[in-house]
């Protein structure tokens, strides 16, 4: 680094209405699995504060391209050709350069590669559902894939997920974990999913769903998704009452 | 100034191996999963090994959470370029990831023993490590502490363990040492232990 970053202070507290509550009943599995107790709040330290940076040479040039990254040599995966891309900022409005996005999706049928998964739909021998990028130095980031499938779960007698993606984020803070999720404009699914029902906030609910973007569609090729997401922020350190180097 | 909202978090579901250690669920990806590894060398300070699981409400354990860990070097530093007290140990990442044996549900973490951070206004905090959890279930990702049982005189000072008003509670931090260089941790989503997790 030859340049200091901005001079931040601590994090805003954490807008909790904004997400889903840890007990969502219809969301069986929340049950048992939600913490009863408040959570202890406190002001960020550097151990908050601070978080592993992850370099491009972390990257493989095929990491986010999952219709290659798994497929046989001339092969590609089977299903209908996306780009999904973004920006990344925070919430004072910032975009976060060198963020971690990995991504994780069912296959054109619905179907995920892994040991645990039951449902019918056949694997795709060239699609592994898996890729990563880094954001770029205005919080950018693209990636490439196949249209994932709705699957059934067992939850209620007959649940459904709207097709979408899985998004994990690495700010440069490990205050700024966050997992979430992607889904697309016009699923009728969407309404009826009850994990998605969790997000009671109705402008939370559809800044998880990414809009068609036919200006950056790839004629002949791919349809573009846009999906712009928004990671914890920090106040200006001119408020904040720390020492120098602290 | 532009004011946005946190993107809203939702469950990582049954299948976040597979997007954070795809080698683990059986896809080989990325020559090997990100966190796999902390110790990259020779390192400064104390090797420890830290063992544990997750347990939901009914005293199951999770055999599908994904557990990361955050901290700070044996001279307490962090290997980040933001760090700006000093150079971390370059064989030490301080970054962990485990997605906890596909049998038992057990994450393991090779580490060393952090050292003291400071805490905003000037005081040291003990020696700890900062974890964070996920799994199906979870609809927003879980943060909370390690601290360590033979740091007595140090947690006794820290300024977060000493807030809390019901002791119980305080233990739910606390690693066990169990033999040297060896701690367990047991993180409870519910019930009489139930962690204690953090708003930060
Ligand atoms: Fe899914």
């Amino acid at each position: 680094m030859t340049q200091a970053p901005p001079r931040q202070g601590g994090f805003i507290a954490r807008n909790r209405a904004a997400h889903p509550a840890a007990l969502h009943p219809p969301y069986k599995t929340s049950i048992l699995r939600s913490p009863r107790a408040a959570l202890l709040a406190f002001p960020s330290s550097l151990s908050e504060e601070t978080g592993p940076v992850f370099g491009q040479g972390l990257l493989g040039p095929l990491d986010a391209d999952m219709i290659t990254n798994f497929a046989a040599p001339g092969e590609s995966a089977i299903g209908p050709r996306i780009i999904v891309h973004g920006r990344v900022l925070d919430e004072t409005g910032r975009g976060v350069p060198g963020a971690l996005v990995e991504v994780w999706q069912a296959n054109a049928g619905g179907r995920y590669r892994h040991a645990k998964e039951g449902y019918l739909a056949p694997l795709d021998p060239n699609f592994g559902g898996c890729g990563r990028c880094l954001t770029d130095a205005e919080g950018f980031y693209e990636f490439r894939s196949i249209m994932p499938g709705p699957y059934p779960w067992p939850n209620g007698g007959n649940d459904w997920r709207p097709a979408h993606i899985h998004f994990s984020l690495f700010g440069p803070s490990f205050a700024q974990r966050l997992i979430t999720q992607m889904y697309f404009e016009g699923d009728p699914l969407i309404p009826l999913c009850p994990i998605l029902g969790g997000v009671t906030d109705p402008a939370a609910l559809s800044r998880l769903i990414a809009t068609l973007d036919m200006k950056a569609t790839i004629p002949m090729d791919s349809r573009a998704f846009r999906f712009d997401m928004v990671l914890r922020g920090r106040r200006q350190s001119v408020f904040e009452n720390r020492k120098e180097g602290l | 100034m532009q004011d946005l909202i946190e993107t809203a978090s939702q469950t990582a579901g049954p299948y976040v191996h597979i997007g954070c250690t795809p080698n683990v669920a059986g896809i080989a990806m990325y020559g090997g999963d990100l966190g796999a590894v902390m110790r990259t060398g020779p390192v400064q300070g104390e090797e420890i090994t830290i063992i544990g699981a997750v347990h939901d409400g009914m005293g199951a354990v999770l055999k599908d959470a994904l557990v990361e860990i955050w901290q700070a070097d044996a001279a307490g530093l962090f290997n980040t370029p933001h760090e700006r007290r000093g150079k971390a140990d370059p064989n030490f990442t301080g970054f962990g990831r485990s997605a906890g044996d596909m049998q038992s549900g057990e994450f393991t973490f090779h580490t060393v023993k952090p050292g003291r951070v400071p805490w905003p206004d000037g005081r040291l905090q003990a020696p700890h490590a900062s974890l964070w959890i996920v799994a199906r279930g979870i609809n927003i990702g879980l943060q909370t502490r390690l601290y360590f049982e033979d740091e007595a005189e140090a947690n006794a000072q820290d300024p977060i363990l000493s807030r809390i008003e019901h002791r119980g509670r305080a233990q739910t931090l606390i690693a066990r040492r169990t033999a040297p260089g060896l701690y367990r941790f047991d993180i409870h989503l519910q019930g009489p232990q139930e962690t204690l997790f953090l708003d930060i």
